[in-house]
């Protein structure tokens, strides 16, 4: 999929992450595969479980133990980061990824104020006086829409509501100017008013300085309104890859489509949501073959047996049987779940 | 609309003393007050669902606990089916039963250490409802098949269950007192959606078999929408705006309204740029004078400034909507953004 990956700024390959446990590890991941072009904000969603979150520590290499990565590689910008030790890990973290959680007051610590959690992140990474580092402080603050940015230096996180403390953890994120933002969850805990603020502020400042996105949420809107691909994640796995337009409209997997559907929309009321029955397998309890086919209307024989990987489906890439010339030699099989209607 | 609606709520609201500082008190300073809900007036008839949409600590949740009898209010009344149940003394059983409540968090909202056949059946043996313990496993049964679960799933507990089946099992001991009026805050908002697709669909199905009455308490406009009958929005403990779902959506009148269905992502919007409105919501602690949104709101004027605007019904009032806003009632909106269709 990713054989001439033209300019992958992240390239994640096969990635698996498992949790050793007294009975075996416990795959968590079960092979993700994805990118991220330079400049290009890709929407990663997921069902809660679907491991989104996951990827996006394993990426940055802050798993937190004894989960750890059992496979696969990660490649950013032309190296390789995965297997790299804390310290170079550490010097690509905050200054060419930046990060950004969805609880701000775990980004940023209490004790200190907003002015200096900022310039000491800024001349970790960055080669600047205690005054220039300072002047920068400012500045991202004003540009991610604190207003008197300079005389809320002093503030202690508290005294922030969570809207503007959200902009302070992107104001941190941007400081050493990276090439990469990691966003998770970045907007969930917010009200729906200070979310559109927050992602019209994330929209704007990644157009701006060029800095590529990698948007893990679990809002279908948000990924709409914001992503230019998305990457839908089940069981543990990418199950399709596509433009935002393409996968809202014209999904090719089935989970995506049934995922697609059973969001309410405001616009077309209808008497009933489509649903897909069930819920996600545990970790642990994916079932063999394709990890959706328990739950799937399309469901065949070879579903069950055999893992499909990524094929070209209508307009974008989806890992489903469908579209492989194999499906037609497959009986349809008897008993499939019947889709809820 | 029936003559007596099931419950019918005036003029409601209650007041939280915030508790001072000991070194303060001693100064003789008056304790701060949390206006949580201030003055909220609406009724549902039979069979209806109504919502109260909202951001966090505008005071929906509170309103659905006032009602409930789980907090005492400052002023009004509620009263269910034309009795007074606004006095704890005046909640008789036979009024109770006939009210439940399904909460946001299943998880904390059902007891870790009872098996799901006692939690469901607990509200069955309070109110009287089965003769004997035969007939009350019978709709236990009954109530976890109703709810799409099976039977034998009564005797495991509730760990067992993912947060979509303990919704359910939620729903089955709201049902299980027979009730009229179900009180539902935000039934789906821990929930997956395609999960949450499921449980709407089970609610909105039991409301048509058993003719329930919902008041629905969410901050999410699209479940609202395909929820609702009627729509309250709430705006730091008053209702800013009521009115038919189909023309809230089609014509939104107050400028929060407005803002909250410019605000919402929607699938159909992909990669839109929009104008977020700026300024966050108040505390409730300290409210700005005047129309408690005028400081976010665009129109807003001297007036709005300094009186407060009082639920008016509007004059397109087509569906019976009410707004309460200066600017609405004297013109000076510009008319509603072409809103999606209404659809019918």
């Amino acid at each position: 999929m990713n054989g001439g990956a033209a300019r992958a700024l992240l390239d994640v390959r096969d990635l698996k992450v498992g949790l050793p446990t007294r009975r075996g590890p416990l795959a968590i991941l079960n092979g993700v595969d994805l990118h991220v072009k330079e400049g290009e904000v890709l929407g990663v969603v997921g069902e809660s479980g679907a491991g989104k979150s996951i990827t996006g520590l394993a990426v940055i290499g802050l798993l937190e133990p004894p989960a750890r990565i059992d496979g696969g590689e990660v490649w950013f910008d032309g190296a390789r980061i995965d297997g790299l030790s804390g310290d170079e890990l550490r010097r690509i973290r905050g200054a060419r990824i930046g990060v950004i959680f969805q609880d701000p007051l775990t980004s940023l610590n209490p004790l200190y104020t907003i002015g200096f959690q900022l310039t000491e992140t800024i001349r970790t990474h960055m080669d600047l006086g205690a005054d220039a580092a300072e002047k920068r402080a400012v500045e991202l603050l004003d540009e991610v829409g604190i207003p008197a940015a300079a005389s809320r230096l002093g503030a202690y996180p508290h005294e922030f509501s969570g809207g503007m403390r959200q902009r302070v953890v992107i104001a941190l994120a941007l400081c050493a100017n990276p090439r990469l933002i990691i966003a998770d969850e970045p907007t969930t805990a917010l009200d729906v008013s200070i979310q559109a603020q927050i992602i019209g502020v994330l929209k704007r400042l990644c157009r701006e300085h060029g800095t590529a996105v990698m948007l893990i949420t679990h809002d279908m809107g948000v990924i709409a309104e914001t992503a230019d691909r998305v990457a839908v994640m089940y069981a543990g796995r990418v199950i399709e890859d596509g433009t935002v337009a393409e996968v809202v409209r014209n999904a090719s997997h089935p989970y995506s489509h049934g995922l697609m559907g059973s969001i309410p929309t405001i616009g077309a009321r209808i008497g009933r949501l489509p649903q897909i029955r069930g819920s996600m397998p545990r970790v642990g309890a994916v079932p063999a073959g394709c990890a959706f086919a328990p739950r799937c209307p399309e469901v065949r024989d070879l579903c069950r047996a055999e893992r499909p990987v990524m094929m070209d489906g209508k307009a974008t890439s989806a890992a489903c049987w469908q579209y492989s010339p194999r499906w037609s030699d497959t009986a349809a099989a008897a008993g499939g779940a019947a889709a809820d209607g | 609309m029936a003559d007596t609606p099931l419950l019918q709520v005036e003029d409601l609201a209650v007041h939280f003393r915030l508790p001072l500082p000991v070194a303060e008190r001693a100064m003789g300073r008056k304790p701060k007050v949390l206006k949580a809900v201030d003055g909220v007036s609406f009724a549902i008839g039979k069979g209806v669902t109504l919502s109260v949409v909202g951001e966090s600590g505008c005071g929906k949740s509170t309103v659905a606990r006032l009602i409930a009898g789980l907090y005492r209010p400052t002023r009004g009344r509620v009263a269910i089916d034309g009795h007074d149940v606004t006095a704890a003394r005046d909640r008789t059983r036979a009024i109770r039963r006939r009210l439940t409540m399904i909460f946001q968090d299943p998880q904390a909202s059902l007891n870790p250490r009872w098996r799901v056949r006692d939690i469901i059946a607990e509200p069955i043996r309070a109110f009287g409802i089965a003769g004997d313990a035969r007939e009350t496993s019978r709709q236990v049964d009954g109530l976890l098949e109703q709810v799409g679960l099976a039977g034998a799933d009564g005797e495991k507990y509730p760990h067992e269950f993912s947060g979509g089946q303990r919704q359910r099992i939620s729903i089955a001991r709201a049902l299980a007192s027979k009730p009229d009026l179900i009180l539902c805050d935000e039934p789906t908002s821990a929930l997956d959606v395609s999960v949450q697709a499921q449980i709407l669909n089970l609610m909105r199905d039991l409301q048509d078999e058993l003719g329930l009455t919902y008041l629905f308490i969410s901050h999410d406009l699209a479940v609202v929408h395909h929820m609702s009958d009627r729509i309250a929005v709430m705006y730091l403990g008053r209702f800013v705006e009521v009115a038919e779902a189909a023309a809230l959506f089609a014509s939104p009148q107050h400028p929060y309204t407005r803002l909250l269905l410019e605000t919402i992502p929607d699938l159909g919007m992909t990669k839109r740029d929009r104008e977020a409105v700026a300024g966050e919501v108040p505390s409730p602690i300290d409210p700005p004078g005047g129309c408690a949104f005028h400081p976010r709101c665009p129109h807003a004027d001297e007036r709005c400034r300094t009186e407060r605007p009082d639920l008016r019904p509007s004059q397109s009032g087509a569906g019976g909507g009410a707004v309460a806003c200066h600017a609405v009632e004297e013109g000076r909106l510009p008319p509603a953004p072409a809103g999606e269709a209404a659809d019918g």
